[in-house]
């Protein structure tokens, strides 16, 4: 039994018979097509790029009421006093070579849309997926206006959105996250 | 005390208090009876079993997370019992109802396919050995600890949680971590069914759960050895690991494992989402972070003598713990009894699976002095563990750091001492 998972591997590998040639008719016919309806649905998560982005739109204005009914809570009143495990939502550009960093949206995110994808997902706890489109637009508007991204008049919407520019976009290693099998990498792929 | 309330920090405390009770695990109790008749035992006898009323071993808190850490302790062999597995999780997914829940494979395929867990039973299964581990497992700095301490980042300076405690336990500086023999679907036998298209690159996989968690994986890892489990040791996942199916992502972060997984979404570059672009990449001192790391580096611990217990006084003892990596196979495990100054091959108890824990043991013969234990582990790539010393180099830091800052730092694979007094007492000894 002695690394048996080690022999397994290359097997496995060699049924699979390399990426391209997926298209074929499937082995085992089991699973039932999914309909375009059913895949809208399912189908929130946001990449840098944007395209799955809703149409919509949202100001800063709007998006500071919203703040204070539904995220002041736990926030804070000015999104500043968080102290809950992501810690405020504001500030930290300043920090992030010293001791204690301070990862916000405004000093550590690298793309805007993350942002506004977590909203959707994420917030509020226990009403995950309760705001409207319109309404997450509002409130990134208003974090990205208060954290000093946008100006308070700007309207998001899902066409800039995408194209603002983080101050830390450049922030993350390597650029081009990849990986391979079995790559060699120093201990703890560290720091 | 009431023997039937389970409660490891209790029997601690009750434990200390017995001298001749040297090792964890074992409840003390008074008043029982060493048996029973027939028609009583089969009267008793539960429908699901429980462990004996005198085994103490369960899972202790991780900040608001109340079952959290696995008992290190008390872990034989290679397997955590599904009672006490960590659990980790963003959100809960709890109470899904496997007969509505589904899975959709779409994106970058020919075929957009959605299964049962039915669907999923009628194809060809696999069942392999795999730890997860919390990305942040062992790491100094948690984010709980900074709830606890008013926010990550408050210049307040308090930073470690454990490197400079003394009495803190493997279960609460390695516990973050189980290993599990899962039966389920190779991902890559989906993939087939669907039919990836030839611009794939990655894929995203969601769970179901209030948040929807989600990571991306490189879809040569999806092809590769990643399961859709619904089976873990033995029967079907538990609740708070997934049920009614998660992905085990062989030695990536914990966190990629998604569990109530309800879609793959292949794609052709990572998503960025949220987790991947805060939560776990790791900040260094210049500035920048690192993301994707995606393995657990290698990595191993003494789990007994461990802080917390006691040797009851000189003579033989079989010293024993658990080496991993998210690389491949453990190659080899040394242990030092004489504070790292010498080093010496432990032996790897069968079998030593890839990207699993690994048992070793190595026979010792206690003078009764003080002395520090320590495990380094060395995986089939060639890596090393560190020291904290080589750690902290590499990082360009000094001890100092480790005490003090609120930059959580993960995959903190260093080497981990206990202390062994004179006594027989033993503590945590990071930091000397």
């Amino acid at each position: 039994m002695r690394c048996l998972a080690n022999l397994l591997v290359p097997a496995i590998m060699a049924l699979s018979g390399g990426l391209v040639t997926l298209a074929q008719t499937p082995p085992y016919n089991v699973g039932r097509p999914a309909t375009d309806q059913e895949i809208r649905a399912w189908d929130i998560a946001i990449g840098p790029e944007g395209e799955e982005l809703p149409p919509g739109s949202g100001t800063s204005k709007e998006g500071a009421k919203i703040y204070a009914q539904r995220c002041a809570s736990c926030h804070g009143p000015t999104a500043a006093e968080g102290k809950f495990i992501h810690g405020p939502l504001l500030g930290g550009r300043e920090t992030l070579t010293t001791l204690y960093p301070l990862k916000t949206l405004g000093s550590y995110w690298p793309f805007a849309t993350g942002i506004w994808d977590y909203i959707r997902r994420g917030m509020p706890p226990g009403g995950e997926g309760s705001l409207t489109t319109d309404e997450v637009y509002h409130l990134t508007a208003f974090l990205l206006y208060r954290n000093g991204i946008i100006k308070e008049t700007d309207v998001l919407n899902e066409k800039n959105l995408p194209k603002i520019q983080m101050p830390n976009r450049n922030g993350f290693v390597p650029a081009k996250p990849e990986w391979k099998p079995g790559e060699k990498r120093p201990h703890g792929l560290y720091p | 005390m009431d023997a039937k309330q389970p409660g490891r920090r209790r029997f601690l405390k009750s434990g200390a208090a017995l001298a001749g009770l040297a090792v964890s695990g074992i409840r003390p109790a008074a008043g029982q009876t060493p048996g029973a008749s027939p028609d009583v035992v089969h009267k008793e006898r539960a429908a699901y079993g429980q462990p004996s009323r005198f085994e103490a071993a369960s899972r202790i808190p991780a900040g608001p997370n109340p079952g959290s850490r696995t008992p290190l302790q008390d872990v034989v062999g290679i397997i955590a019992a599904n009672g006490l597995h960590f659990v980790q999780s963003s959100y809960s997914g709890d109470n899904i109802d496997p007969r509505k829940h589904r899975l959709l494979i779409h994106g970058m395929v020919h075929r957009p396919l959605i299964f049962s867990l039915e669907d999923l039973k009628r194809l060809p299964s696999v069942s392999r050995i795999h730890f997860v581990e919390c990305t942040g497992n062992t790491s100094p700095v948690t984010p709980s600890l900074t709830t606890i301490r008013g926010g990550i980042g408050d210049g307040t300076g308090k930073g470690s949680e454990w490197i400079d405690e003394l009495h803190q336990s493997v279960q609460q500086t390695h516990g973050k971590m189980g290993c599990a023999w899962y039966t389920g679907v190779l991902l890559s036998v989906l993939l087939r069914e669907a039919g990836v298209k030839p611009e794939a690159g990655w894929l995203l996989l969601e769970g179901a759960e209030p948040g929807h968690l989600s990571r991306s994986i490189p879809l040569a890892k999806g092809m590769d050895d990643v399961l859709v489990a619904y089976g873990q040791n033995g029967e079907a996942i538990r609740p708070e690991q997934g049920y009614p199916f998660r992905t085990v992502v062989p030695g990536f972060e914990g966190n990629i494992n998604i569990k109530w997984l309800r879609r793959v979404k292949v794609i052709d570059q990572p998503h960025m989402v949220k987790e991947e672009i805060n939560n776990y990449t790791s900040l260094r001192l210049d500035g920048k972070a690192r993301w994707f790391q995606l393995e657990m580096p290698v990595k191993s611990v003494i789990t007994f003598p461990s802080s917390g217990q006691r040797l009851p006084g000189p003579g033989f003892y079989n010293i024993t713990g658990l080496a991993w990596s998210g690389r491949g196979a453990i190659r080899k495990v040394e242990v030092s009894v004489d504070s790292g100054r010498t080093w010496k091959d432990a032996q790897l108890e069968d079998p030593v699976v890839r990207m699993a824990w690994t048992r070793f043991h190595f026979p010792w013969t206690w003078n009764g002095e003080a002395t520090r234990v320590l495990s380094r582990s060395t995986d089939e790539q060639g890596d090393v563990q560190p020291t904290l010393a080589e750690f902290s180099k590499v990082w360009g830091v000094n001890l100092e750091y480790w005490r003090k800052t609120t930059n959580f730092v993960n995959h903190f694979n260093v080497i981990q001492p206990w202390k062994i007094n004179g006594d027989g007492s033993v503590q945590n000894a990071m930091l000397g």
